[in-house]
């Protein structure tokens, strides 16, 4: 039934987008392209209407911005009633999922638009993150955030200790950081629950999720899940992390005072640190790979067209998403003044990635960056996903600040979502 | 000059016509969603598939949400909020209306407009004002604690021991001077001979409170109590903000609305996320029966 309502959308969209194509007659009333978007993407977004032109002169873009929450509330219902929907939506990652599952976003595997064809120009991760399970490709990939650890140099170096030691393996990055905390006093990480965050997002197997498997059976008394809670508990116990939560106060103070040493984060966080957070540390950060080889996404941005927006801009909104998503010098643009690292493979031979950061010491990290997002893959979501991650994060709190057993913790997540998982 | 006689309205339908601004924003705004909530009650949603992809599950939804330990969680936190934000504020608001309006004369209006401003500010101000004082490390609350008491700085937003007293301490901040303003008004409708009488009976000021002001504010009490059974029960927007809109550290502060209102736009689920609320409704309407009928005179005495 699905393919039977597509298919027609598809014919309407030929026959409508004559017209739309033929149009530079005077009398003709101008086409319009709605974009809606929120911070940073929506500059993007802007800054390639001149490119557009070159292509579509007679067609207009409008870019509707909107703060990250309320433009993904406003999105959702705007997909719920079919009501006000843009012409093209930006969605984060986080959204990606919960959007692909209500089927209100266009295939873009499908034809016409064919996203298929150019799989191999994306990179692996976050194509695969664009399609959910049945195959349907619902966004395209814009930009990505290859996960990385940023560390103060100058504290870590204070401490006698190396980034080999920071870095290899999770037993040996928390033994830095009670080094680190005796000889400076200074925090290893912000708060013990990015601990437990970037270790249940490594050693994911095929078919599982982060909480849910294909299945929906819950999956969080794993080793995985024991694992984390280990780690974070053993991170409290030692008084390494700072018990603040990143974007407050605190957190941006800490930076500033350099009472915190280092950060799991995406790449972008660098920015962000040198232009606003911290940039009186400039020189001192460092970025490695993060410890015990793992590899993960920190947020990303995807282009998609909902189902129900109007047939005739169809084909003119993958258009623009091919300009956003597909063409080098719009990736690299974006790359270079919004920090949006490129989804697309064709631009990781640019010499920009190779270029010195300043704020970094002069390392030219782009490349390490450029390597982890060959090597992220990929998680399924769950639609109970953010019902879980709350539930896990409860459940540590109370591992950390009232010592309750890991494995009681554990089993009792468990209950509460095998409850929900199939809701 | 006078408009024809087609536009004029005629004194049958004028008042209708008159009304009709109300009703229809009522039935647009007011009764429609309420009817929607409940129709949604019985089915189950994805949101972004359209309003097409409803399904009918019957009671599911509220088994769901009566099996469901959250939502258990977040009434007992509710009701813990209500009783200790609602009981302080008529204990106090009823003796300081009396001081106010014994002892005041021309200062009258300005101690009770003082008292009723926090009523009338913003409550995301208040939140974000009360978030700066609760700070663990900078906040003023702290501040004066260690001043005076020395001893660690409390973390009053973060602990899920401590976030229920300071939410409940805002809630009651903010509502005491409503209540003062309602039982002055009552007040001044006591005669005063009532008093004078009592004052050549010899009854002191005590005596004078027990037997004659407070038996005559009891209507004025179940008017207040009431309003704050109800406003109690659906607790949302100064937990919502001082949590985050997260419900704090064990959902210590996760208020029934709070929990349906993520169930909804947080975990996705609309249905169970309406269910809830009709729940919550029956809660409210049972509680404010049962203080109706505490209130309610005696059979039998006069």
């Amino acid at each position: 039934m699905v393919t039977r309502r597509a298919g027609l959308g598809h014919a309407l969209a030929f026959a409508a987008l004559g017209p739309a194509l033929l149009g530079a007659g005077p009398a003709r009333a101008q086409t319009v392209l709605t974009v809606a978007a929120y911070p940073a993407v929506d500059e993007i977004v802007r800054a390639a209407v001149p490119q557009w032109k070159k292509l579509q002169p007679t067609v207009e873009i409008k870019v509707v911005s909107r703060q990250f929450a309320d433009h993904h509330t406003a999105m959702t219902t705007a997909l719920s009633t079919s009501f006000y929907l843009p012409d093209v939506m930006a969605v984060e990652v986080g959204y990606v999922g919960r959007f692909a599952q209500g089927g209100g976003l266009e295939d873009l595997s499908r034809e016409p638009y064919g996203i298929a064809r150019f799989r191999s120009r994306f990179v692996p991760y976050a194509y695969d993150q664009a399609t959910a399970r049945g195959g349907a490709v619902i966004a395209a990939p814009a930009d990505i955030g290859p996960g990385t650890l940023l560390y103060r140099a100058d504290i870590v170096a204070r401490a006698g200790i190396t980034e080999a030691e920071l870095t290899r393996s999770w037993d040996s990055y928390v033994a830095a950081g009670v080094r680190i905390k005796a000889a400076t006093s200074a925090y290893l990480m912000p708060h013990a629950r990015d601990m437990k965050d970037i270790v249940i997002r490594t050693g994911i197997q095929p078919g599982e999720g982060l909480y849910f498997d294909d299945q929906s059976r819950v999956l969080v008394t794993s080793p995985r899940f024991v694992r984390a809670f280990e780690l974070a508990r053993d991170v409290r116990r030692h008084k390494l992390d700072a018990k603040v939560s990143a974007w407050s106060n605190e957190w941006s103070e800490a930076f500033k005072r350099g009472t915190l040493v280092s950060q799991f984060s995406g790449a972008w966080l660098a920015g962000h640190l040198s232009n606003w957070l911290a940039p009186e540390t400039a020189g001192r950060w460092r970025a490695a790979q993060l410890p015990d080889g793992a590899f993960a996404a920190y947020g990303g941005t995807f282009f998609a067209i909902p189902r129900g927006s109007p047939v005739a801009n169809k084909s003119l909104a993958w258009q623009f998403i091919q300009l956003l998503t597909l063409q080098r010098d719009q990736q690299l643009a974006a790359f270079k003044s919004q920090d949006a690292f490129p989804a697309l493979l064709e631009t990781f031979d640019d010499p920009f990635f190779e270029q010195p950061l300043p704020f970094l010491g002069g390392q030219p990290a782009r490349l390490l960056w450029r390597d982890a997002a060959r090597r992220i893959a990929a998680v399924d979501v769950h639609k109970q996903d953010s019902f879980a991650s709350e539930v896990i994060d409860t459940e540590l709190d109370k591992v950390l600040d009232r010592g309750k057993d890991i494995a009681v913790a554990l089993a009792d997540a468990h209950r509460l979502l095998t409850k929900r998982a199939r809701r | 000059m006078r408009p024809p006689a087609s536009l004029s309205l005629s004194p049958r339908w004028a008042p209708y016509v008159l009304i009709s601004p109300f009703l229809v924003l009522f039935l647009v705004f007011g009764v429609g969603p309420l009817l929607f909530s409940l129709f949604l009650a019985f089915q189950t949603w994805e949101p972004t598939a359209g309003l097409q992809a409803m399904e009918y599950v019957g009671l599911g939804n509220f088994a769901f949400a009566l099996q469901d330990e959250w939502f258990w969680k977040s009434l007992g936190n509710t009701g813990w909020l209500a009783v200790a934000s609602g009981v302080p504020q008529h204990l106090v608001a009823i003796p300081l209306a009396v001081f106010i309006h014994t002892s005041f004369k021309h200062l009258r209006d300005g101690v009770i407009g003082a008292y009723f401003l926090p009523y009338i500010t913003s409550t995301v101000a208040i939140a974000i004002l009360f978030s700066s004082l609760f700070s663990t490390d900078y906040g003023l609350v702290n501040v004066g604690l260690g001043a005076l008491f020395g001893g660690e700085p409390i973390d009053w937003l973060g602990a899920p021991e401590n976030i229920k007293p300071a939410i409940a301490m805002i809630v009651f901040w903010r509502y005491v001077g409503f209540n003062v303003v309602l039982y002055l008004a009552a007040l001044q409708t006591i005669p005063k001979d009532l008093y004078e009488a009592a004052t050549m009976d010899g009854a002191g000021r005590l005596q004078q409170f027990f037997y004659i002001t407070l038996p005559s504010l009891k209507p004025m009490i179940f008017f207040g109590v009431t309003l704050s059974v109800i406003g109690g029960l659906q607790l949302f927007e100064e937990p919502f903000i001082l949590t985050g809109g997260r419900g704090g550290s064990d959902q210590a502060g996760m208020t029934t609305a709070i929990y349906l209102y993520r169930m909804a736009f947080d975990f996705n689920d609309f249905g169970a996320a309406s269910a809830m609320s009709w729940l919550l409704f029956l809660v409210v309407a049972l509680l404010t029966w049962l203080t109706n009928r505490a209130f309610a005179p005696r059979k039998g005495s006069a």
